[in-house]
């Protein structure tokens, strides 16, 4: 990419990436950081017990989108200083979810770029909104 | 809802967990979460939420409860509500973990305190994790925030 502080500027979008989760994805990432909670794969549960309109897609998994945001972006101009994200709204198995961002503030003088993030569900609703904090190298 | 008995665990700190990160559980996580950047493809390096859960109890089907969550406290209280949600994370980062790093992790209870949300009430825990590496060098800080309702 070959960022550079001085050529962004507030408002420069970051990539968008649309995310189908489907039940193997969701299986294999419940399986990699060891979560057996049953909203996560028994649709019956989540909707009888737990009272969800399906199975729940992680809140994690959408943080790591998020991340993925900034990283993706960022290559290797630069480092990840901080990053935050917060579940808003549930979202569930068969929804369409895109991440995406934004430069939200320059500090030239840090050589830090502070970045606005989101996921945004079909209806253009904020799921969960994250911020991020990068210094690149020029 | 909640009592001085559940709020005297602010402040608890955890005994320190110990992690070995190997590449193979790098490349596991990389591949479900469908990273693009070959150096998390190749299990060079974590990504960010990596580290979510890598402190967690490792527990078996006998040690969890009918939803799939540990039975017992685990770190913090029991609470009087049982359905668990991730609510957000912060992270700052120092450095990306690695494989082959040996990792220790605390945690300690940030807060807790209740809300009423929309379909009643809610108890938000605020767990810190400070995680250094084998020269006691700091690796990376999260705050995970769970909702119980």
């Amino acid at each position: 990419m070959n960022l550079r502080l001085a050529d962004l500027r507030v408002g420069d979008p970051l990539p968008e990436r649309t995310h189908r989760p489907s039940n193997v994805s969701l299986f294999l990432y419940n399986a990699a950081v060891w979560n057996p909670h049953r909203i996560h794969y028994d649709e019956g549960y989540a909707t009888a017990v737990e009272g969800h309109a399906g199975i729940v897609i992680d809140g994690p998994l959408q943080g790591d989108w998020l991340a993925q945001t900034v990283c993706n972006w960022l290559g290797d101009d630069g480092s990840l200083l901080r990053f935050h994200y917060s579940n808003r709204l549930a979202t569930c198995l068969g929804d369409t979810l895109t991440s995406g961002g934004r430069v939200a503030a320059v500090h030239p003088e840090q050589q830090l770029v502070e970045l606005e993030l989101w996921i945004r569900n079909a209806e253009g609703q904020t799921t969960s909104p994250g911020t991020a904090t990068v210094r690149l190298a020029r | 809802m909640l009592t001085d008995e559940h709020r005297a665990w602010i402040g608890h700190e955890s005994a320190p967990v110990h992690v070995d990160v190997s590449r193979r559980e790098i490349i596991k996580y990389a591949l479900a979460t469908e990273q693009v950047l070959e150096k998390y493809r190749r299990g060079d390096e974590a990504p960010p939420m990596f580290v979510f859960n890598l402190f967690a109890p490792l527990r078996g089907p006998d040690e969890l409860r009918d939803d799939g969550l540990p039975r017992g406290t685990g770190v913090g209280p029991k609470l009087p509500l049982h359905r668990v949600m991730a609510g957000g994370t912060e992270i700052v980062q120092h450095r990306p973990i690695r494989p082959g790093d040996r990792l220790t992790g605390v945690h300690r209870i940030r807060n807790l305190y209740e809300k009423q949300g929309r379909q009643g009430p809610l108890i938000f825990t605020e767990r810190e994790l400070r995680v250094t590496d084998a020269n006691g060098e700091p690796v990376l800080e999260e705050i995970q925030t769970s909702i119980a309702r």
